[in-house]
This record gives structure tokens, C-alpha cells and sequence, in this order.
């Protein structure tokens, strides 16, 4: 069994734990989620199930795309959240509430993070390095931020403003089956494309030139990832809001077990991001706090120490060529 | 038969800079090719040219067709390339990245037919890495990536092998190793063309050589014909000659 499977099975088997267990803990002391009473069944499978599956197919959309983007770059330190693609989704979505159609807001979503991944990786594709294209990213975000700002300013409907804010700090409270459809579809086509792609990350490991020499087309790599992490971010930042790091912990975290391959970390990546996910969206839910911690606060504080730790580790080998 | 490689009057500029200017050279089956001249002189781009890297002006032909209108994977089927400074990007195995030649063939380095993996066993054992296989391309030395990456290119058993230095930063000894490498090509009718700064090496091994200078061609033939004292005066403006020693070539250079 290749070390990619092995890692795909267990961090699979975490993945149902997780579940298992989110679906068990919280503030509501559950003996036996399987019980059949009424309260029972309502907490646990119309408020607790959407809830984990939302927070594990966020993250293992997350997940997936960080890796993808990671290989596409050929930089270790992207995922939607450097490089500005949650910020333009976050982005997409805020206008559709804000200005009342938001029926269309997870397709805005979807729209927005395609432009942002673009926009990312055209002008990224010739970095030199992984701090430039990390500045990017920066830039993106914080234009995106800007304008979020400016959304909510001219937004008719000022009533919904404390909602979206809210909402762009990352939350799974409250989903319904409906986020986990929409979710899921999204991530099933993201997935699609990505997988299309994975053979021409492998060859992009030699670098952009000599890619293209062994024989891949990189212009299809490029479309088909751009695509896939469009959708992947459209979808978790729909119905999540913004859940940043998830993208650059899952991969990181997998390499030591499953190893450098950039096609074969893609499952891996998804699987851990969504168990990763789940597992933070269950200490937001039983730790002791008075408001619950937002989930995108959660994920910060678990990722936002490994990106410096990754970056610190890049900065020591001299820009990571 | 047509030649593996073809250039009518190639020219191409970087920048402002006229890197080649009106090339012609070729290439056919069992020929090693030689590209000399001081730093600068459009080595490097003549190679990416027959890649179809950089954009020019005239006529290239891989394997008897425009490469312009040949798909990246044909270009791989026809012709293999190590870039002057090889990366690897991800610290794959070296086993894994010679696989990545295989990628033309439709193989990937976890999924290898048959006739992959003997192309990878027999490019792997050319470049004397059967020990280093497993290891990780970050854990092996500088030597030594250097010959997993020529190994890359061997898997992907095109016809032509394009070179980018591939002898820079080795000792003498690892030189003549890939000497013999490809010099065992030549001899299974393919061909090899590549760039060096190891004149001696050059004259050595190769059956012509193309000695450049700002893009164009000083002179060009048989290595004795080509690198006369005068032609490398004007090449690297320094009073130098070539000497015969047996079968190979010493180049001194003198003050």
C-alpha cells in the first residue's frame, strides 16, 4: 500500500471519528446520539449533523484547494486565504446579501473566488520566490477587506450588517442540509477538476520549464486548478464565510506521513482539512467561553502558528528554490 | 531520413539583446553536438529555441516537423531537456523524479507500465544511482542530483537529448561519466546536442561543435577544424589552442 493510501485511510477513519464525535459533544450533554426521542433527534441530526458534515466538507474543500494551489505555485505557503481567494468569495457573497439577492450569493461566491484565483495566479505565476507571491496574496485580501467595508457601507439594508460581519469571520452554526448540498455539490465538481489536474502538478515539481519539456500541458494544469479552487473556496466560503490557514495546515501536516508528491497529497489534504475542521468546530462548541468562539478564529489559531512556522523553515533554506 | 533536430536562420531576441542571429545547425541520428562560447553567447537559447521556449524568428524542425506546431507531449516524445539549473521543487524521491520522464509516455511516477519502469531501471542504472533510488532529492548531493536529473531526461528515451550544461559543477571524473552517457545515446542512434564551458570535454566527445559568440556562430565542424587558435581568440578574446593528446583534446589558455 503506498504511503498516500495508507495516510488517506487513516485520515479517513479520523474523518468519521470526528463526526461521531460532533455529533456527541457540545453544550447539550447528549448520552446516546442514537436515542430516539424527539429532543434527542432533532439536536443531533437536524442541528449537530448539517453542522459537522458543513465544517468537514468546508475543510476538506479548503484543504484540497491549498494543496492544488500549493502545487500549481510550487510554493508551500499558498491556500485561499493567503492568496485572497476567500476574501473576493467572502466578497462576492456580502454583495449579493447586502444589496438583497441572495439567493444568487454562493454563485457570487463562486465568481468572485474565480477572479481572485486569476487574478493570483497570473501575476503570481512568475514569482520569484514564495514571499512575493505571498504579498500577492496579502494585497488581494486586504483589497478585498476594503471592499467588503465599502459593500456593507452602501448596503441598503443596514439591519443585516452585524449578521454579515459575523458571517465573514467563519461560523457552521446554524447550517442546514441545504449548505451541506450546496457544499458538497461544489466540492464534488472542484474535486473533479483538481484530480484532472493532478498529473501536471507532478510534473510542474521540475519547475515550469522542464514541466512543459517532460511533455505536460500547463495551461490546462492551470485552468483546471484555477477552476477547481474556485469552486472548492466559492463553496466553503458560502457556506462557512472565511476559514483561513486550513488550506496551508492540511497539506503541511500531511507531507511527513504521505509524502512531497503533489498528486498524491491532494486526498490527503481534503481528509485531513475536513477532520481538521470538524475536530476545531467541536472545541468551539465545549470549550467554557461566554459567546462561542467563531470557527474561523479557531482555525486561525491552529493555522496561523504553522504558516510562520512553514514560512520561518522557507526563510532558512533561502527562499525555498 | 530528415534530422532529429533542424534550424534554418534562426534568430531571437531577450529584451533588447539580439540572443541568436541567424542559426542554422543539424542535427541527425547518432551525432553528438557541441555548443561552445563565452558566457552570453546564446548557448542556452539556442537550446530553449529547438525547445520552443523562447520565440524566434526562422525555421525549427524536431524530427522533421515544425516544432512550433508539435504538442508538448510530442516535443517530449522527440526531444528530452535538462535545463541548465534542474529543479525539484518538492523533495521527492529519486526514484520518482526519474519517473517524471516517464510523463510523456502517459505514465506517472506511482503508476508505471512495464516498459516505464524498465526505462527508469535502465536510466537509473546509466547514471549509477541504483543506491541513491530511495533517498529523498534534498538528502544527496549536488553531484548527484545532477545525475538524477540527467536521468530524468535518459527515461524519457527520446531521440535527442538537448543539454543544458549538464556537466557543470561536477568533478573530472563524474565529467567523463557523462561523457559516457552520452556517448552510449549517440551510439543507439539517437543524438545529442549540448552546451559546456569544458572545451577539452567537448572536443573529446563530440562529432561537431558550434562555437558561438552575441549570438552567432564563429565557426562550426569536426572539433580539430572548428577550434582553431584564431576562432577561439575571437570567441573568448583570449590567445588559447587546442591540443591532441590521443584520443582526447586538452584546451590551454595562455596570457
Amino acid at each position: 500500500m503506498s504511503a498516500s493510501l495508507r495516510t488517506s485511510l487513516l485520515l479517513a477513519a479520523l474523518s468519521v471519528v470526528a463526526l461521531i464525535a460532533a455529533l456527541w459533544l457540545g453544550p447539550v450533554t447528549i448520552a446516546d446520539p442514537f436515542a430516539s426521542d424527539d429532543a434527542t433527534r432533532t439536536i443531533v441530526w437536524e442541528i449537530r449533523l448539517p453542522r459537522a458534515l458543513t465544517a468537514w466538507l468546508a475543510g476538506a474543500a479548503l484543504g484540497l484547494t491549498g494543496a492544488a494551489l500549493q502545487g500549481l505555485l510550487r510554493n508551500p505557503l499558498a491556500d485561499s486565504g493567503v492568496l485572497g481567494l476567500s476574501g473576493f468569495a467572502a466578497l462576492g457573497a456580502v454583495i449579493a446579501f447586502a444589496f438583497g439577492f441572495a439567493a444568487y450569493a454562493p454563485a457570487m461566491s463562486v465568481l468572485f473566488a474565480l477572479f481572485a484565483a486569476l487574478l493570483v495566479t497570473t501575476l503570481g505565476w512568475a514569482s520569484r520566490g514564495p514571499a512575493s507571491l505571498v504579498l500577492i496574496g496579502v494585497g488581494l485580501s486586504s483589497f478585498a477587506g476594503g471592499l467588503i467595508a465599502l459593500a456593507l457601507n452602501l448596503a441598503p439594508n443596514p439591519g443585516a450588517l452585524a449578521d454579515l460581519v459575523n458571517w465573514t469571520l467563519g461560523s457552521v452554526e446554524g447550517r442546514s442540509l441545504e449548505h451541506v448540498m450546496l457544499a458538497a455539490v461544489l466540492l464534488a465538481v472542484g474535486a473533479a477538476l483538481i484530480f484532472a489536474a493532478a498529473r501536471g502538478l507532478q510534473a510542474l515539481t521540475l519547475g515550469e520549464e522542464a514541466a512543459a519539456a517532460i511533455g505536460a500541458n500547463l495551461s490546462k494544469t492551470r485552468t483546471l486548478v484555477v477552476l477547481g479552487a474556485a469552486a472548492c473556496t466559492g463553496g466553503a466560503t458560502a457556506v462557512a464565510g472565511i476559514i483561513g490557514f486550513v488550506g496551508i495546515a492540511a497539506p503541511h501536516l500531511v507531507r511527513a506521513l504521505a509524502g512531497n508528491d503533489p498528486a498524491r497529497l491532494l486526498l490527503p489534504s481534503a481528509l485531513a482539512g475536513g477532520a481538521l475542521l470538524v475536530c476545531a468546530d467541536v472545541a468551539v462548541r465545549v470549550l467554557p467561553t461566554d459567546t462561542e468562539l467563531k470557527l474561523g478564529v479557531a482555525a486561525a489559531l491552529i493555522g496561523g502558528p504553522i504558516f510562520a512556522l512553514v514560512a520561518a523553515r522557507l526563510a532558512s533554506r533561502g527562499g525555498g528554490s | 531520413m530528415s534530422a532529429l533536430l533542424s534550424l534554418q536562420s534562426v534568430s531571437a531576441d531577450l529584451g533588447k539583446t539580439r540572443a541568436l542571429d541567424k542559426v542554422s545547425l543539424n542535427v541527425n541520428a547518432g551525432e553528438i553536438v557541441s555548443l561552445l562560447g563565452p558566457n552570453g553567447a546564446g548557448k542556452t537559447t539556442l537550446i530553449r529555441a529547438a525547445l520552443g521556449i523562447v520565440e524566434v524568428t526562422g525555421e525549427i524542425a524536431l524530427g522533421g516537423d515544425n516544432s512550433r506546431k508539435l504538442s508538448a507531449r510530442e516535443r517530449a516524445l522527440r526531444a528530452a531537456y535538462l535545463p541548465q539549473r534542474p529543479q525539484s521543487i518538492w523533495p521527492i524521491s529519486v526514484e520518482a523524479l526519474v519517473a517524471l520522464g516517464r510523463y510523456a509516455h502517459g505514465a506517472a511516477p506511482d503508476r508505471l507500465g512495464a516498459r516505464d519502469q524498465a526505462a527508469v531501471d535502465a536510466a537509473i542504472k546509466a547514471c549509477a544511482l541504483d543506491v541513491l533510488r530511495a533517498r529523498r532529492m534534498d538528502e544527496i548531493s549536488g553531484g548527484e542530483k545532477a545525475r538524477a536529473h540527467l536521468a530524468r531526461a535518459l527515461a524519457q528515451q527520446a531521440p535527442l537529448l538537448l543539454l543544458d550544461e549538464p556537466t557543470a559543477g561536477l568533478d573530472p571524473a563524474q565529467s567523463l561519466g557523462v561523457a559516457e552517457i552520452l556517448r552510449a545515446h549517440a551510439a543507439k542512434n539517437g543524438a545529442v546536442v549540448f552546451s559546456t564551458h569544458d572545451i577539452a570535454l567537448a572536443a573529446s566527445i563530440s562529432h561537431r561543435v558550434l562555437l558561438l559568440k552575441a549570438g552567432r556562430v564563429i565557426s562550426e565542424g569536426a572539433p580539430q577544424a572548428a577550434l582553431t587558435p584564431d576562432a577561439l581568440q575571437s570567441a573568448y578574446g583570449r590567445a588559447a589552442r587546442l591540443e591532441r593528446i590521443g584520443e582526447d583534446y586538452a584546451a590551454i589558455f595562455t596570457r
